[in-house]
């Protein structure tokens, strides 16, 4: 299991999300290679089947990244995203796979540092339920 | 409108486990509005259906169609070019939809993909409640407006009973009593008058009671 | 209410003038009956009639009718009740003529709790009919000899009709209209569901009594002794309908540790003492469900012994 390296998607909105990341990177931070990031112009734009989709390709796990609920660039968008994980997580619990392998997190604009902190824990995570695919 | 739930997702793999190819058809009418069997649901379901699949390391291929309406033969004769390609289908209609489509398709097997709860409508975005159980004999002109035989638990025609309680059902506080808001509303309207009036027991005969109903209309008969 | 209806004790009682007194017997979960003959002899000599409940809170008990023929059997007179719930109106209207023929004499007509309270809540439920529309069926069985279908009765039944009013439900000002309703519809006597908030209660039976029905039917007011403040606070948040005041839970603490037993008979004694005096009311319905053995010691309490032979 040591070698095994989840496949994780990451949807990351245009404004906090995007804006953490770009001081991440000045900061030097590097999101590991495996975590492949889909920029989208709010989290309430994501849909539950574009949630559901990494799984059907093989992804292990996918978090959503977006602003803080109270200071959303379109006031709910990240609301509606936090709601459509949850049916995500449902949607997996009957499936028999662990919901852990999806959720989401709230950042704020100017923290490099919780974007890639995010990403980390979302791998660890990840990595200690292995892959979905057990066949 | 129909309101239907989804199907729990155990439940549904439980039902096609022996099938290796799936069409789930939805349904553009009440399904839709209320999000279980529309084109988007349908989507979601196919892609839950394959994630299950590859899961088990299963060779399942879903297909994926969402018709006009279930509800109608010249639309499910749609589907008589692609249902030769699959060995089940998951009709995510209301539960005209299966019927129709095992008639038609006698040799497909067809499974319901939602449980097709009531006649209501959206009380607030996300929320449907029941309004209409299809007795066959309307008279909501006679309760201020409201359905008795359809919000009281007990369809009551002289109510309200004894265990109403803060304008709640006896049954649950997410319920409320028809009753309450009936006498309340009739009150306001100056109506006491009727509210006395004693109804006499109802006929049931148009109701589901009475047997499977048919509704024609003559003129568009050929 | 001149003429016997139905020449049952309990209206031969009311219609004598007499402060009445009925009690309350469920049937066994079982064909036990033993315990039901039990229980029953306990309310013996202390009631004009016995309440006997029909699968109440929709728990399945012995039938009404056996049991309130095991009753008749042991010497007490039954008030048989139906509910709407489990029977639509050919049950409904067979079982009239079949009690009726096997002696019983006082029919309580209800709409009953929903089967959602019981222990089969996923039986269908009928309501074919309201508890309003039976006893309208009753009436018109009784009075005209006709089935609900207007058809010929070949022997009418002659039963003294109750019906159940509920002061404290909602919404309050329609409650003294509904009553007048069933007494319209054909309500012989009424009996309350049990009182602790005697100020609204007074309320109530002035409009009642504003409203002339107390001259056109008799009404008995429910008592339920409060055995304990832990039953005090259940019936305030876990029943419906029931109006139970903080005045009267504090003084079922009050009493102390071990004492409030004593003190909820005191009250409802003090209640009968002024149901006797209170304008419109005939007569006092004692509810003490599972605690049949304290009738006699009530009833001699409250001043009702020894009762009336009419």
């Amino acid at each position: 299991m040591d070698d095994f390296k989840p496949q994780i998607v990451a949807f990351c909105c245009a404004n906090c999300a995007s804006s953490a990341a770009n001081v991440s990177h000045d900061m030097k931070k590097v999101l590991p290679d495996n975590i492949k990031v889909i920029q989208v112009p709010c989290t309430g734009r994501i849909e539950t089947l574009h949630l559901l989709k990494p799984f059907e390709e093989g992804a292990d796990g996918v978090y959503v990244a977006g602003c803080q609920a109270d200071s959303c660039r379109y006031i709910s968008g990240i609301t509606k995203a936090a709601k459509r994980v949850a049916q995500v997580k449902g949607i997996l619990e009957g499936l028999s796979i662990e919901p852990e392998r999806i959720d989401v997190f709230h950042l704020s604009a100017g923290k490099g540092q919780e974007f890639v902190e995010v990403a980390d824990r979302m791998v660890n995570t990840v990595k200690g339920l292995g892959p979905v695919l057990t066949a | 409108m129909i309101v239907a739930e989804s199907k729990p997702i155990k439940e549904l793999l439980e039902m096609v486990k022996d099938f290796k190819k799936i069409l789930v058809v939805g349904c553009k009418g009440c399904v839709t509005v209320c999000n279980v069997g529309g084109a988007k649901e349908v989507a979601i379901l196919a892609s839950t259906i394959r994630i299950s699949g590859k899961k088990e390391g299963l060779d399942v291929v879903v297909g994926e169609h969402t018709l006009e309406r279930q509800c109608d033969p010249e639309y499910i004769n749609e589907l008589k070019d692609v249902i030769g390609d699959y060995d089940a289908v998951i009709s995510i209609a209301c539960g005209v939809g299966p019927q129709f489509l095992s008639e038609r398709y006698p040799d497909t097997r067809v499974f319901p993909g939602v449980n097709t709860k009531f006649m209501g409508g959206a009380v607030e975005h996300g929320v449907w409640s029941e309004r209409c159980a299809g007795c066959g004999t309307c008279v909501v002109h006679n309760f201020g407006g409201l359905c008795p035989i359809a919000r009281c638990s007990k369809s009551l025609l002289n109510g309200p009973c004894g265990g109403s309680s803060n304008g709640k059902c006896e049954i649950s506080k997410d319920v409320d009593c028809v009753w309450d808001l009936i006498v309340t509303k009739m009150m306001e309207q100056d109506r006491l008058d009727e509210l006395i009036e004693f109804q006499a027991p109802k006929n049931w005969t148009t109701a589901r009671d009475g047997g499977p109903r048919k509704m024609i209309r003559e003129e568009l008969v050929k | 209410m001149s003429e016997h209806k139905a020449g049952s004790n309990l209206e031969k009682v009311l219609s004598a003038g007499h402060f009445a007194f009925t009690g309350e017997c469920g049937p066994p979960q079982g064909a036990n009956v033993p315990h039901l003959i039990e229980k029953a002899n306990h309310l013996k000599g202390c009631v004009d009639a016995v309440n006997v409940t029909d699968n109440q809170t929709a728990v399945v008990r012995m039938s009404s009718w056996a049991a309130s023929l095991i009753l008749m059997e042991q010497g007490l007179e039954p008030n048989f009740q139906m509910v709407c719930r489990d029977r639509n109106r050919l049950a409904i209207q067979s079982d009239i003529l079949g009690v009726y023929s096997m002696g019983i004499r006082n029919m309580l007509c209800l709409s009953g709790d929903h089967q959602s309270f019981g222990n089969h809540p996923e039986s269908k439920n009928v309501f074919d009919i309201d508890s309003m529309q039976l006893i309208h069926t009753v009436k018109t069985m009784r009075d005209d000899g006709k089935f609900m279908n207007g058809s010929d009765v070949d022997v009418a039944p002659k039963l003294f009709i109750g019906a159940a009013s509920n002061p404290f439900a909602e919404p309050f000002d329609f409650r003294v209209y509904r009553l007048a309703k069933k007494i319209s519809a054909g309500a012989d006597f009424i009996q309350t569901q049990c009182i602790y908030n005697m100020g609204k209660f007074r309320e109530f039976m002035k409009r009642a009594v504003d409203m002339g029905l107390h001259e056109k039917c008799y009404i008995l007011a429910g008592v339920t002794p409060m055995k304990s403040v832990g039953m005090a606070l259940y019936m305030s948040k876990q029943v419906p309908g029931m109006d139970v005041p903080q005045s009267l839970i504090k003084r079922l603490r009050g009493a102390g540790t071990g004492n409030a037993t004593e003190e909820g008979i005191k009250f409802a004694l003090e209640q009968i003492e002024e149901f006797k005096e209170m304008e419109g009311i005939a007569g006092v319905h004692l509810m003490a469900i599972e605690w049949e053995h304290k009738v006699p010691e009530i009833s001699e309490r409250a001043g009702m012994l020894p009762r009336p032979i009419v």
